[in-house]
């Protein structure tokens, strides 16, 4: 019975132990703040952009900690975060909206651990401050809207026919179309039927009426997209925002998660993400008075608004321009120095525009700002959402002559609010409205506050373990000590290579891992003990001990890693990070603690007469 | 340490009885006092501020007092100079402004800006959602962990082993519930840990009643629990041991927000420890498990061979 390893296995561990170290190291350098410019239009940066870039942060004389090009994309290192968001402000007043200047973190790992595909370790928000929103979509809503446009659809479709109708009135889920006679059923059904897949269509009791309605795959499909687009449009909104790193996931069916890490402007944010604001375009009715549309008597063509300052104006029913025609948008300026947006109009809306202003000249226009806002209400208990449509006239100028696809647009409160506006037209508009349902914000100081508390009690932690293992087990506890070492080095290596989230509570599973990960080596140390009790000579009870303790060591385990396993498959966030490190923790800790501390012992004691163990 | 010799089965009845008295008190408590729940699951919104210097309370709450917040509580969060307010789900505004207008509230009446460590909001229906998925986790790992331990031994220890981690669980939150400490997902998370340990402990122990079934073939059932408990006594005292240290040093150094994390782990580790020496053995006994139950089958060609 030698206690002997082969070539291969003692290889295979010491390979282990060495892909470990590499993929570990990243995590030993420091992060450079820094700042990344990245375009937001299909065409990268060109090599020119970046001379001038470079040129312009050393002409400001901030000193820069090195300045890299690649991939299109330019990324400035700076030795501490004031210099950082002064040269993050010198660009963006530079730049213009068609380039994202981010605020980021670069690592400082060496290139050629970068050359094997080395990083450090994803950190959790709660690690490096940042914010966590949840967003639900409003499916009822997306649905609604679907509703609206399909019964329009209905109506125009029965026109073009030139088919005679009564009405077509939307019901509980059901678009009813009645009839002006029972003989136009059949004819109508054909045209309804060829027209409208995504309908079912029934024909209720009554001769005179055909109900349409919804597919339930048509409401599913309808689902989909707007969580779908949603995302796209929030993708958008968060690349304007400038945040690197950002992470847009659907959660569920209805919800959207959106993590910024290093945003504090947690309210701006906030703002941008969940509005649903856009423009329109349209004509005042100079024609009618405004003090009887006041009084409830409404022209037929006109709607009554008010502007800004509470004043009713009554405007032509008919849109000139909606926002969805808008292709770009950005804040600058006008003449006066008041904050104004730019507007470009795509192909149809800037036809519309010419249309309009050419038969209009000398005519007032206005430009209404709408706005919906989404708010939920707990009333007696009950979740109620209550949906806002603001509108309100934010312009009114007189059309000077005809204009087309560009124009700019006056009358916003702020430069701030002229930044906003252009950057939701630019990003589009949510399919459905968004309710943020849940929200997260970790300032910088308490995420590098965590850092500290967690680096510390592992540290303490660790000494504790490793002295108390070292006292009581002499020279087998100092094995099994390295074992130990060497099973937080693989943890480390392994979430960097997955980077899987390092959350706070995932640093306290890698404590947890630490005292529970020499389990093991308790369990094979005390049977050899007992074995040596039983008078069996050290190289056999050496043998028998891990042989026995095998089993154990493979149950116990196992049952623990099961409960790792449901708890990360029903956590979120930060209970994630720490079923992740448990996981790896409980199954590297076998392989340390069993072949890892065999191997030094067979070193040791194999293949010689032993007396004794230090044990 | 030397082999012990204690006679925990025969004790049994006086440590069912401690048990069951411990049960009844933490059951008792969490019926009438109920856990102290966070506001991952009942909704609302959570903000922790810091000050250069320490924080005047008694102003702050006046201010949130007068300026509509009256459902606000104020507390000091691990030092003097830290301040945590939290809120229930508000009526009237938007719960995902709520946390915008505390902020512009108590920044308009004390001299020094808070700086903002941290803001949780929590909409209610996400809330039942955490509260829900950390149920069926309880659920789900406890029902796993029963099929595993019925076939990798038998079913009789697989109801002893979910009696003494269900004891566990039971007993520390009991213990948290008295305490009124804070129940959050940090904690749930704790909570299941807690059952991955205790029952691990736990398995270490049965594994040694089935060696020592199939070794010790005159023995009573008593008798060799009594060996396996007493022969792996100093490995189940060392490996809390470890975990103990470790707790003790996240308690101590790991800051207020995985302090309650590590109460639940320590007060956990300390039932799973006791559990799995006095309790699960015994109840797998009062189930009726014998060496029979885990005799290794006799496989039936082994007669056929062993013909000339």
């Amino acid at each position: 019975m030698q206690n002997h390893y082969p070539l291969w296995k003692n290889l295979l561990v010491l390979i282990i132990f060495g892909i470990g170290i590499i993929y570990s190291l990243p995590n030993l350098y420091g992060d450079d703040p820094s700042v990344q410019v990245s375009s937001t239009q299909a065409t990268n940066i060109t090599q020119d952009q970046s001379n001038q870039i470079e040129s312009d942060i050393k002409a400001s004389g901030v000193p820069v900690k090195a300045f890299e090009f690649k991939d299109g994309r330019i990324l400035a290192r700076f030795t501490n975060t004031d210099d950082q968001l002064k040269v993050a402000d010198l660009l963006r007043d530079k730049m213009g909206s068609n380039y994202t200047v981010a605020l980021n973190l670069a690592p400082t790992t060496p290139t050629w651990l970068r050359a094997l595909g080395a990083q450090a370790m994803y950190l959790g928000l709660d690690l490096r401050g940042g914010v966590h929103f949840l967003m639900e979509v409003d499916m009822d809503a997306a649905v609604k809207q679907a509703e609206d446009r399909n019964i329009d659809d209905i109506r125009l479709a029965l026109r073009n026919a030139k088919l005679r109708y009564q009405t077509v009135a939307k019901d509980n889920g059901f678009f009813k179309v009645t009839l002006k006679s029972a003989e136009d059923k059949t004819e109508i059904l054909t045209a309804l039927d060829k027209d409208f897949h995504n309908l079912e269509i029934t024909e209720p009791e009554a001769q005179d009426q055909i109900w349409l309605k919804l597919s339930d795959k048509e409401i599913r499909e309808i689902k989909k997209f707007a969580v779908a687009q949603n995302m796209t449009t929030l993708r958008n909104r968060v690349n304007e925002l400038g945040v690197a790193e950002p992470v847009i996931q659907q959660q569920g069916e209805n919800r959207i998660m959106v993590q910024l890490p290093g945003v504090q402007d947690t309210t701006r944010a906030k703002e941008i993400l969940g509005t649903t604001a856009t423009l329109e375009y349209r004509l005042v009715d100079v024609e009618h008075d405004v003090q009887q549309a006041v009084s409830g008597h409404v022209p037929v063509g006109s709607r009554l608004y008010n502007d800004r300052s509470g004043n009713p104006i009554l405007l032509d029913r008919r849109v000139i321009v909606t926002g969805d025609q808008i292709v770009d948008a950005s804040s600058g300026q006008d003449q006066d120095g008041r904050p104004s947006v730019n507007i470009s109009l795509n192909g149809v809306g800037a036809a519309k525009m010419a249309k309009t202003t050419q038969v209009s000249v000398g005519k007032p226009m206005a430009v209404v700002f709408i706005e919906y806002k989404v708010e939920t209400k707990i009333v007696d208990g009950q979740k109620v959402r209550h949906k806002e449509k603001v509108e309100k006239v934010i312009n009114v100028a007189t059309i000077q002559g005809a204009f087309s696809k560009r124009f700019q647009t006056t009358g916003l409160d702020s430069p701030q609010e002229a930044r906003n506006l252009s950057l939701l037209l630019r990003a589009g508009a949510l399919a459905a409205p968004v309710d943020i349902v849940e929200e997260r914000t970790v300032g910088p100081s308490l995420g590098q506050d965590n850092i500290d508390k967690g680096m510390l009690s592992f540290v303490v932690g660790f000494a504790l373990v490793v002295l108390f293992m070292a006292v009581y087990y002499r020279l087998f506890g100092v094995i099994a000590n390295f074992a130990l070492a060497f099973n937080v080095v693989i943890v480390v290596a392994i979430l960097s290579m997955l980077q899987a989230t390092l959350t706070l509570p995932g640093i306290a599973g890698i404590i947890l891992t630490v005292g529970m990960s020499v389990d093991a080596n308790v369990l094979i140390f005390e049977r050899i003990k007992e074995e040596l009790k039983h008078g069996i000579t050290p190289q056999a009870a050496i043998f028998i001990g891990y042989d026995k303790a095998f089993a154990t060591i493979l149950d116990s385990h196992f049952t623990n890693l099961v409960v790792a396993v449901v708890l990360f498959a029903f956590g979120t966030g930060s209970v994630k990070g720490f079923a992740v490190t448990l996981i790896i923790g409980i199954l590297s800790s076998m392989f340390t603690a069993i072949t890892g501390t065999r191997m030094v012992i067979n070193w040791i004691y194999g293949n010689r007469r032993v007396e004794k163990l230090s044990i | 340490m030397k082999t012990t010799n204690i006679n925990f089965i025969g004790n049994r009845n006086k440590a069912i009885i401690f048990s069951s008295v411990l049960m009844l008190i933490s059951m008792v408590s969490l019926a009438t006092r109920g856990l102290q729940m966070g506001i991952d699951f009942t909704g609302g919104t959570l903000i922790e501020v810091g000050y250069q210097q320490a924080a005047d309370l008694t102003a702050l709450r006046n201010t949130l007092n007068t300026q509509g917040f009256d459902d606000a509580t104020v507390q000091n969060f691990g030092t003097t100079k830290d301040v945590l307010i939290r809120l229930k789900p508000h009526s009237d505004i938007s719960n995902a402004d709520l946390s915008t207008k505390v902020l512009e509230a108590i920044n308009k009446t004390t001299a020094e800006p808070a700086s903002v460590r941290r803001v949780e909001f929590v909409g209610p229906q996400v809330g039942d959602d955490l509260a829900e998925d950390g149920f069926l986790a309880l659920l789900y790992s406890t029902i796993c962990i029963l099929i595993y331990i019925a076939w990798r031994f038998e079913w009789k220890f697989s109801t002893g082993a979910i009696i003494a981690t269900i004891h566990d669980v039971v007993v520390t939150l009991g213990l948290f519930s008295i305490l009124g400490l804070e129940f959050d997902l940090t904690v749930l998370a704790a909570v299941l840990a807690l059952i991955g340990y205790s029952l691990n402990d736990t398995i270490v122990v049965y594994d040694r009643i089935r060696e020592n079934f199939r070794l010790l073939r005159n023995k009573s059932t008593e008798e060799i629990m009594n060996i396996s408990v007493n022969v792996t006594l100093s490995r189940t005292i060392m490996t809390s041991l470890t975990v103990i240290l470790v707790l003790i040093s996240l308690f101590f150094l790991g800051g207020e927000i995985i302090h309650n994390f590590s109460i639940v782990l320590l007060f956990g580790v300390f039932f799973g420890t006791y559990s799995s020496i006095f309790i699960a053995s015994p109840a797998a006994l009062l189930l009726g498990v014998s060496a029979e139950d885990l005799m290794i089958p006799v496989k039936e060609g082994a007669d056929i061979d062993r013909r000339p």
